[in-house]
């Protein structure tokens, strides 16, 4: 095993890896973003101010009361974070690692496969950004939260990217076929539709409620959420706790794991 | 004389299987080395090994001097690595894969457009340097790949089976071009099954056979010691080529029944081709040629197919 004794010229050597994305750059992309960014926009307008009009309001656990649209698109921006972040590293990342043979051309370089790692994740955190910066706009100008919490939410958008981002690409070095991507999206829309997005967990059995507030998209909901209506309090630190061990752990299995198949 | 390699009981395995077993070597700065071998000899691992991809399971390595475990980024950013199979970047132009790839050296943006265009030139792939790499022949992509290999710059560049697949004007382009940059005073390494490469680029260079070292030496002193300096390949209208072993004994070093000829190892071939017509065997063709490495190759690594 190749020893991680020194992290020097890892930034430097890490971005080139982003670099290689941004050149990969062509019109054809856009469309993809494009499709990515109406997701999230589509469910607030359907459910959050359609569905909302027969709901009225919803009261937070603090025992605020807030408007059904503000209390689904703090959730929507959660989760379109996580999809932007897990569509680059999984899809993508399994087709240049056992597919397109991009990785071991790379490897022949001083970039090592922790680098190689955090630059796509880098590079997932790129596309994620942009997503959750137009839907903050949108959520803003809809008056369903105000410029200086919207502020607050980008960073905490950034850290739901990175710690589903670098599940994805975990998990991207463990499965074995494209097959295994259905499973993926499955569980994926299950954690869409479940953690907290429309429903809060108290709607649900006791087990189910537990279960349902230990899974990464509800932490994430929470902490957005929570900045979104301005309600923060401890409970948000364990949130970001939880997102930051869920990063390092994504991280460290990922370039370990990559190290193992692509440097045998 | 400074190694650039240096390799003591090397060794790789995978789980029960040895890829390499126990090897020694030296490379030299500023020489052309080769690692000649069947299928399955070991030659890629141990190509794998000297790139600081693959860690040695055991033995001494170092590389530059250094110690590939430790310093590996370190030695990557001295080397030039010509893989096997291609591995360009199908999603970026044919300039660009230079470009991108300098990037990953930490070579400054405008100094890797500066050596791409060099590099393209040397080459000859200017005139494709916006097209994609996709519809390149093999023979421009192994070109593409080993100008890659050169964007840092590298002091020794490792090349594993360079020409296999492309054709023979693509071969006698980048053999010349390898030629080049071996008079630039960059050592060579590389890896070929094809004998005429290894006698046309190759100072020195070992024969590798089930992971382990069966020969080493220059190409000369390679048929010099393992063969004889002829040839004589004879054919007999026969199913049964061995027959005429037995009359054929006595004639040169040693004799070699395959089942549609006969060779005859010898120092000197018309005599040799003259003592079979003075036995009257009559056979259907003789061809006299000098020894190659090939030869060599065969004697010692046998004529079995491996895969």
């Amino acid at each position: 095993m190749p020893r991680l004794l020194s992290f020097e010229g890892t930034g430097r050597r890490a971005a080139s890896v982003t670099e290689r994305n941004i050149s990969t750059l062509r019109s054809a992309y856009w469309v993809v973003m494009v499709s990515g960014f109406l997701e999230p926009v589509l469910y607030l307008f359907s459910i959050g101010v359609g569905v909302g009009a027969l709901i009225g309001d919803i009261t937070l656990p603090g025992g605020e009361v807030v408007g059904y649209a503000e209390f689904v698109a703090p959730a929507m921006l959660a989760a379109s974070a996580m999809t932007g972040a897990l569509a680059e590293t999984t899809f993508n990342f399994f087709g240049k690692m056992k597919f397109v043979r991009l990785y071991e051309g790379i490897l022949a370089t001083p970039v090592r496969p922790i680098e190689i790692a955090l630059g796509e994740l880098a590079w997932a955190m790129v596309r994620g950004v942009i997503y959750s910066a137009a839907f903050v706009v949108i959520m803003t100008l809809m008056g369903l939260t105000t410029w200086s919490r919207a502020l607050v939410m980008l960073p905490a958008t950034l850290l739901v990217g990175l710690a589903f981002g670098a599940l994805g690409m975990a998990v991207s070095t463990i499965i074995r076929s494209w097959q295994d991507f259905d499973l993926i999206a499955a569980g994926q829309f299950a954690l869409f539709l479940f953690s907290g997005t429309f429903v809060p967990p108290t709607a649900y059995p006791e087990v189910v409620r537990w279960l349902i507030e230990a899974t990464p998209l509800y932490r994430s909901v929470d902490l957005i959420r929570a900045l979104s209506t301005g309600t923060t309090g401890w409970l948000q630190l364990a949130d970001v706790a939880y997102l930051l061990a869920l990063m390092v752990l994504g991280l460290t299995v990922a370039g370990r794991r990559m190290a193992k198949q692509l440097c045998k | 004389m400074e190694s650039l390699i240096h390799a003591r009981g090397l060794i790789k395995r995978f789980g029960d299987f040895t890829a390499v077993d126990g090897i020694d070597v030296d490379v030299r700065r500023g020489e052309a080395f080769g690692f000649l071998g069947p299928n399955g000899a070991g030659k890629s691992s141990t190509m794998r090994m000297i790139g600081c991809v693959s860690p040695p399971t055991d033995g001494v390595l170092k590389i530059l001097g250094m110690d590939p475990r430790r310093d590996g980024p370190k030695i990557r950013g001295r080397l030039g690595v010509c893989p096997q199979l291609d591995n360009l970047d199908i999603e970026l132009t044919t300039r660009e894969n230079l470009t991108t790839y300098a990037r990953f050296f930490g070579i400054p943006r405008k100094e890797a457009r500066r050596r791409a265009d060099e590099l393209l030139e040397f080459v000859q792939l200017t005139e494709r340097a916006d097209s994609k790499v996709e519809p390149l022949s093999g023979g421009m992509k192994r070109r593409l790949t080993i100008a890659r290999a050169m964007v840092n710059q590298p002091e020794m560049v490792l090349l594993d089976e360079p020409t296999t697949g492309l054709d023979p004007q693509a071969r006698h382009l980048v053999w010349e071009r390898l030629f080049r940059l071996k008079q630039q005073g960059v050592t060579l390494v590389l890896t070929t099954h094809y004998m005429d490469e290894a006698e046309q680029l190759c100072d020195r260079l070992v024969v590798m056979d089930g992971g382990r070292i069966v020969a080493e030496g220059s190409p000369r002193s390679l048929i010099e010691q393992y063969s004889t300096r002829e040839v004589v390949e004879l054919r007999f209208n026969t199913e049964d080529q061995a027959a005429y072993a037995d009359k054929l004994a006595g004639i040169g070093d040693r004799l070699e029944v395959l089942p549609d000829r006969i060779l005859l190892y010898v120092g000197d071939g018309d005599g040799a081709a003259d003592e079979v017509n003075r036995r009257s065997l009559s056979p259907a063709s003789v061809l006299v040629r000098r020894s190659s490495l090939e030869d060599v190759f065969l004697h010692l690594t046998g004529r079995t197919l491996v895969d």
